[in-house]
């Protein structure tokens, strides 16, 4: 490994531990008067070292220097074994290149095929949340604010069984109940509301009902939680000075439930174009989702390098989704982790 | 412009529980009328049928002689102050107040105006951009009153909207209500578990228990008055005597209880050998000097000087709990507890009424 890289990878750690500690330091002192203990008086010497370990290895060892040996690997060129750290091995941007340009043998100008799926992902599952969204809000302020307790546990039940399933099963599930022969067709042949099946799979409707359904409980449950503690006198009050229903959801329900619709809303876009299940077992043949490209670096090319630069391509997008849409809805870090 | 709120014979009822037996009321246009009982007697319940939240189970609520069935809470001309206020917490306080406005299409440079004028209204003039956590418990109550206000109620219903101040705001903002009710002239009415509020500020009192009107006047003949054992001790405090009618005439009936023979206003439905009770105010006794003047002769077994008054408590035979309140005029200082004292009062100030309600 080049001392750069090094340096990199075992640098930037202790600069971010080093940062951290000084914000704890920061925020003592701010938020404290000089009475009162520290971390360590209140918390004792055998718990205090355990919890700076513990959240020390989650962070570092789970988080912080996979991502980063990621973004190290995907400026490096994919070598023979024998060849890495030698003189070939060497700093450059070509994987990112691959992603916009393609192969240099390339006749094309864009690698038109990969930038096109990555499109599509983004733009699907931004659709997807959407549609989560439109499904999940009129449920989650029915149990939330009309419904009484028991109707809510029952429902709560109902809606947590099934992803008692695993994943990869629920998406074969979907793809025999939308298949060509699937029950979903059999039954609108059978009502004579069609006379030829219709091709779910390859037309992506599968897809998207299967992503959509995968990650509904990650809507569902920041909505629940967010309308649940609206005071039911608001919604009156809104009525009483005569607005209509919409209006009282558009101006009262939604601002306040705006951190429960951010985080709901951030979730199911993140995992939706992270979804790696659904688009492998629904996805028709014409259709390319991201996430199959990117596991096709890693395990068809043996391209770990461009691998790791379709990754974090990928994550950068879902990060800059994240910040767009907190700024779209003027809510902060904390008020989404709430 | 203001409506009268006629209730016909008004029933509500959840499941097997009847929340509001018969509810017939005839609330005048520009009136302060309060419904005042204790919690669970069905004052909200009423008060959200006003308002359109609830469908009366019989019965008829007419406003302006219009009737309201079939017509929801955001049709009603009724505008609702909320026990919690219920103000938007997101929008600022001039954003609350225009919200009515708002969504009825009105446009904005109409909407500042009239939100500057009840702020101003409501003592609040140029707080139209603080949000509302800003705001002091009473300026909020201020809010909600000019939110309500806004869209031009013929009718406003306010359901305990001082309960959650303190004592001197709330007796402050018991005149301000009045004062706005006067300058706006509609009908207000108001939903109170206090007395004192009630009698201090409404023209007129419906008193109200277990679902049932028992008594509708103004402050006065309520206080004076009683119809009912339930308003007589409900409303202010009442020392009750139980006992049995021993005669009565066209004005007066007497009256055998633990304490002694006792004379007091007679009511319906009393006849020698009725079991029944009478009723004297504390403020009704006072003490004397002399065996042969009293009427009751009572223990001291505590004192409660209250500055303007002093509370004196007594027992009298069989243990019988007395209460009496003494101006300051009256020397209370040499009233020592332990003392027996003899206790008077005139007849004309105790009203007796039979055990079982009147018919």
């Amino acid at each position: 490994m080049k001392p750069l890289s090094a340096a990199l990878i075992f640098g930037l750690p202790i600069v971010v531990l080093c940062a951290f500690i000084a914000m704890a330091l920061i925020d003592a002192r701010r938020h404290m008067g000089p009475g009162t203990p520290s971390f360590i008086q209140r918390n004792g010497w055998p718990v205090s070292i355990y919890l700076i370990a513990a959240v020390g290895i989650w962070m570092f060892v789970l988080i912080v220097f996979p991502q980063l040996y990621m973004v190290d690997y995907s400026f490096h060129p994919k070598l023979p074994p024998a060849a890495r750290g030698g003189e070939r091995d060497v700093y450059t941007l070509g994987n990112y290149r691959y992603f916009l340009f393609g192969s240099s043998t390339s006749s094309d100008s864009w690698n038109t095929t990969h930038l096109t799926a990555f499109w599509t992902t983004i733009v699907t599952s931004a659709l997807i949340t959407l549609l989560n969204f439109a499904i999940c809000y009129p449920l989650a302020y029915f149990l939330a604010q009309v419904a009484k307790p028991g109707a809510v546990r029952l429902i709560m039940l109902l809606l947590i069984i099934p992803y008692w399933v695993n994943e990869l099963l629920r998406a074969f599930a979907f793809g025999i109940l939308f298949g060509t022969g699937g029950l979903l067709n059999k039954l609108l042949l059978a009502a004579g509301i069609l006379s030829v099946p219709i091709d779910f799979i390859g037309r992506d409707i599968a897809l998207y009902a299967g992503l959509t359904y995968a990650y509904l409980l990650l809507m569902m449950f920041p909505l629940y939680n967010a309308i649940e503690a609206l005071d039911r006198n608001q919604v009156e009050a809104a009525r009483d000075l005569g607005a209509p229903w919409w209006l009282i959801h558009l101006n009262v329900v939604m601002p306040f439930a705006k951190p429960g619709i951010a985080s709901g809303c951030t979730l199911v876009f993140m995992l939706s174009a992270g979804a790696l299940a659904a688009p492998l077992v629904l996805g028709g043949p014409k259709t390319l989702w991201f996430t199959p490209i990117v596991y096709d670096r890693f395990y068809q090319a043996f391209n770990w390098n461009q691998g790791s630069a379709y990754a974090i391509i990928l994550m950068l997008a879902c990060v800059a989704f994240v910040l767009l849409v907190m700024r779209l809805f003027k809510v902060s870090f904390t008020e989404i982790a709430r | 412009m203001s409506a009268d709120v006629d209730l016909d014979n008004v029933s509500i009822r959840f499941g097997e529980f009847t929340a509001v037996k018969n509810a017939t009321l005839k609330i005048k246009g520009g009136e302060f009328f309060s419904i005042l009982g204790p919690s669970g007697c069905g004052k909200t319940t009423l008060l959200r049928a006003v308002s359109g939240f609830l469908d009366p189970s019989e019965g008829e609520i007419r406003i302006g002689a219009k009737s309201m069935v079939g017509i929801g809470p955001n049709k009603r001309p009724t505008a609702l102050i909320f026990q919690n206020l219920a103000l938007f917490p997101l929008m600022t306080v001039a954003e609350n107040i225009g919200y009515g406005l708002r969504v009825r299409g009105v446009s904005r440079a109409d909407r500042d105006r009239k939100v500057a004028e009840l702020l101003k209204l409501v003592a609040l003039p140029d707080q139209g951009h603080k949000r509302i956590s800003e705001l002091s418990g009473g300026q909020k109550q201020r809010v909600a009153i000019a939110r309500a206000l806004a869209v031009e109620p013929q009718v406003l219903l306010l359901d305990e909207p001082l309960s959650a101040l303190d004592l001197r705001l709330r007796q402050h903002m018991r005149n301000e209500l009045r004062a706005i009710q006067q300058r706006v002239g509609i009908t207000f009415i108001y939903i109170t578990h206090d007395q004192g509020e009630a009698l201090t500020m409404s023209d007129r009192v419906a008193v109200m228990n277990t679902g049932v009107i028992e008594q509708v006047g103004d402050g006065r003949s309520v206080y004076d008055d009683p119809r009912t054992r339930f308003v007589a001790s409900f409303v202010g405090e009442n020392n009750g005597f139980d006992g049995t009618v021993v005669s009565t005439d066209a004005v007066h009936a007497v009256i055998d209880t633990s304490v002694g023979r006792l004379t007091g206003r007679r009511s319906e439905g009393l006849g020698p050998g009725v079991k029944a009770t009478i009723f004297i105010r504390p403020e009704a006794f006072r003490i004397v000097n002399g065996a042969d003047k009293a009427q009751i002769e009572a223990t001291v077994t505590a004192q409660a000087f209250e500055g303007n008054a002093t509370q004196l408590f007594l027992k009298g035979t069989g243990d019988k709990a007395i209460t009496i309140l003494l101006s300051r005029r009256e020397d209370a200082g040499d009233v020592a507890v332990g003392r027996t004292v003899g206790i008077t009062y005139t007849a004309k100030d105790a009203v007796i009424l039979p055990a079982e309600a009147a018919p």
